[in-house]
């Protein structure tokens, strides 16, 4: 990879995180507070992407990581008394902490055992979730009342309820684990990731520890959900057990394979594409999810590899 | 229905003018919107949003929710309004997600502009909406009959004066049950939000009227037969309590049914279990001659007020309680003449705050918390109802019919004072 090509890399995404920043400031209230949920559910779908697209394992149960950020945080805000920050890093650990164990024992499956495996221990999860309703508010869930939900840091303080705060940190988390994902997906880690998936009987031919590699990405996958859940639940104060529902798990999959699997811009455009899909169609017809539908049968029709997947093939082959 | 995409118009100027750089160019931009405003606000709509549960599991509520505010706005403009204005309902589909929710109550608001959001029904989307609500600072009158509200757990924009909730419901129906149904109750209900209102509010109240929970069966929402679950009711059982929510109730009483053939354990139920569902389903025979709660009957009964009777010719409801176009269109006449009665709160509060638009929020809220009755009548049809303005949330009384003949017939009516609690909150001391 030349130095040129590298600056060009990086400077698309950073160009992109620039017109995100701008767009703080240009769009109408209604879709700045949209854009703010979309970045931080496009944080989501870059977690999954990078387990999905990247490591080719196909996962039917994310929707646990983003609910063990989700929950980590407003369980420890709730219950604990944790600041903003201390809650975020609580929904990082817990996080971290699920994808170790879901990671270790799920390994032992690939294909569609893999999946079937994921989805079954999100499901536990879920149904822990709800057993445990006295505490979480089950279905129902919790609100994070406004004043939990502001960072003092000496004598000022940030408050995460103020809209144009909200989109700069739902910003500033999507920008580092956009990089994140940028500069892992250009290591040799990330190297070794692509050749997992595109053949992992010779990858571990060649010496590599196929288990560990993809163990690693199952808990930075995990991390960067449960990054976006503990922001979800920091920035818009609800945390409920539908987010840890099977929907939830197939949504970054849907956004992931719109927006162009093992793209790293791919996520956000997927995101973006179906959520204003689904916002648009909702205010004509109560029938939308059909209008959802036919968009989604659209692309896999005519850009099978998703948006920026078809993109990448005919005209910017350099895109990562 | 529709704002315009991307409205460029409409958003706050603060953040664009800092790209602008010209405060004056944009005060200039802005202030031919509000001499066009100030101009029209006197006989402009007043734009309730309704947030609806057009799809999801909460559809078959949603279609009727929707057909009485049609109804009552009818009524209120037909009558010269809010304030002399016409009201003008813009309506989006929540999906009968929370997460969806917050999103709507925001479009509304952001993008539909509307002056105060009203109408839900399913909890979670109450709950999911509520931070959105009160961040945006907007008045969010709810339909829902949860205890969330008055818990205290919510915040100050959010109201249910239109309906009351299932903590006044169950406390209310206990003595009642204690007195008929027997001392030795099991409770069977789904384990989500709405159950657990029923799990930790009834237990209290039959210990108090001299009765107990002899078990408490959850079942999970995504349970699809429930035989396993019957061995766990006690023997000793004199009556089972159930709540079963959505369509998994038919295979519940079939089942059961089968389970106890002609003998068993007393029933009583919450009607919720059945709402928009034909009483007389196959299937359903096993509830004949038990009884059940009704916040407002669904069958014309023959002691109906005349403001009832107005009421239900309103939403072209039958004496069945079906669409007057199609019997077998069952209404969910139990919850849904909250609708109309949160309307005419709405409007009572409106006319008092002397409102005439957002900047009036504030006053709607102190106006709606100032509010301490609403007399039975025309615009309050179920009954009389006192509110109570610190934990915003309404009492009235509850209805207990027996189900024979295939009809629902109401034999006994609570006060208003058997539901009524020691409030846990005080919204009013919130700021604004």
């Amino acid at each position: 990879m030349t130095e040129a090509s590298t600056a060009r890399v990086y400077g698309l995404h950073a160009a992109v995180v620039a017109v995100l920043f701008a767009l703080n400031f240009l769009l109408p209230d209604y879709h700045h507070g949209l854009f703010a949920r979309i970045l931080v559910l496009a944080t989501f779908a870059m977690g999954y992407n990078l387990l999905f697209g990247y490591a080719g394992l196909l996962s039917l149960g994310h929707a646990m990581f983003f609910a063990a950020g989700l929950y980590g945080s407003g369980l420890a805000i709730t219950y604990l008394g944790f600041g903003v920050p201390a809650a975020f890093i609580a929904g990082l650990v817990c996080g971290a902490l699920l994808a170790l164990v879901v990671g270790l024992l799920a390994l032992r499956t690939s294909g569609v055992a893999f999946m079937i495996v994921t989805m079954m221990f999100a499901q536990a999860l879920l149904l822990t979730i709800v057993y445990f309703n006295q505490w979480t508010g089950g279905d129902q869930g919790l609100v994070l009342q406004q004043a939990s939900r502001i960072v003092t840091i000496g004598n000022a303080s940030v408050d995460l309820t103020v809209p144009t705060v909200r989109y700069v940190a739902a910003l500033v988390l999507f920008a580092v684990v956009l990089f994140a994902t940028l500069a892992i997906v250009r290591s040799r880690f990330g190297r070794v990731l692509v050749a997992i998936r595109e053949n992992e009987e010779r990858t571990r031919m060649l010496g590599y520890d196929t288990f560990a590699n993809k163990l690693a990405a199952i808990v930075l996958s995990g991390v960067f959900c449960a990054a976006a859940g503990a922001a979800y639940a920091l920035l818009f104060g609800y945390v409920g057990s539908n987010f840890a529902s099977v929907q939830y798990s197939i949504l970054p999959l849907l956004w992931v394979l719109a927006g162009g699997a093992a793209t790293t811009l791919g996520p956000l455009i997927g995101t973006l594409f179906i959520y204003y899909v689904t916002d648009i169609a909702s205010s004509y017809t109560s029938a939308w999810l059909l209008i959802v539908g036919v968009a989604l049968i659209l692309l896999v029709l005519f850009a099978p590899k998703g948006i920026l997947g078809a993109v990448r093939k005919r005209w910017i082959r350099w895109l990562p | 229905m529709t704002g315009r995409f991307f409205d460029l118009t409409n958003g706050k100027a603060s953040r664009r003018t800092i790209l602008k750089g010209l405060a004056a160019g944009a005060g200039l931009a802005a202030a031919p919107g509000f001499v066009r405003y100030a101009q029209a606000q006197s006989s402009a709509p007043m734009r309730i949003g309704f947030q609806a549960h057009r799809t999801g599991i909460g559809a078959a509520y949603g279609r009727w929710y929707e057909r009485t505010t049609a109804a009552a706005v009818k009524a209120i403009n037909a009558a010269g309004g809010i304030n002399g204005r016409p009201i003008e309902v813009v309506i989006e589909d929540d999906g009968t997600d929370a997460a969806r929710g917050a999103e709507v109550v925001a479009k509304l608001a952001t993008q539909h502009k509307v002056d105060i959001v009203y109408g839900t029904l399913f909890s979670n989307v109450v709950v999911g909406s509520a931070p959105t609500a009160g961040e945006l600072k907007i008045p969010y009158y709810v339909v829902s009959e949860g205890y969330h509200v008055a818990s205290g757990k919510l915040n100050r924009y959010v109201f249910q004066p239109g309906i009351t909730d299932v903590r006044a419901q169950v406390t209310s129906v206990a003595p009642w049950i204690a007195a008929n149904a027997g001392k030795k109750i099991t409770m069977i209900f789904p384990d989500y939000a709405f159950g657990y209102d029923h799990r930790d509010y009834l237990p209290p109240a039959l210990q108090k009227a001299g009765a107990e929970v002899v078990a408490k069966i959850a079942i999970p929402p995504t349970e699809s037969s429930f035989t396993k679950y019957f061995p766990q009711i006690p023997s000793d059982t004199d009556a089972i309590y159930h709540v079963m929510v959505g369509p998994a109730v038919l295979t519940f009483v079939k089942e059961l049914g089968d389970f106890y053939g002609s003998s068993g354990p007393k029933l009583f139920g919450f009607i919720d279990s059945l709402e928009a569902v034909d009483i007389n389903s196959p299937g359903l025979e096993y509830l004949d001659g038990s009884h059940f709660w009704e916040g407002s009957p669904r069958y014309a009964q023959a002691d109906d007020t005349e403001a009832q009777k107005a009421y239900r010719a309103a939403v072209d409801i039958d004496d069945n309680g079906a669409a007057v176009a199609d019997a077998k269109d069952v209404s969910t006449a139990a919850h849904m003449f909250g609708c109309w009665e949160t309307l005419y709160v709405i409007k009572k509060a409106m006319e008092d705050a002397g409102y005439k638009g957002p900047e009036d929020r504030a006053k709607l809220v102190e106006a709606t918390e100032a509010l301490t009755e609403f007399a039975e009548g025309p615009e309050h049809p179920q009954g009389k109802k006192v509110f109570n303005g610190k934990i915003h949330q309404c009492f009235g009384t509850q209805n207990i019919s027996k189900l024979e003949g295939g009809k629902l017939k109401v034999v006994h009516k609570t006060a208003i004072e058997d539901g009524m609690y020691e409030p846990e909150a005080d919204y009013t001391k919130q700021s604004l």
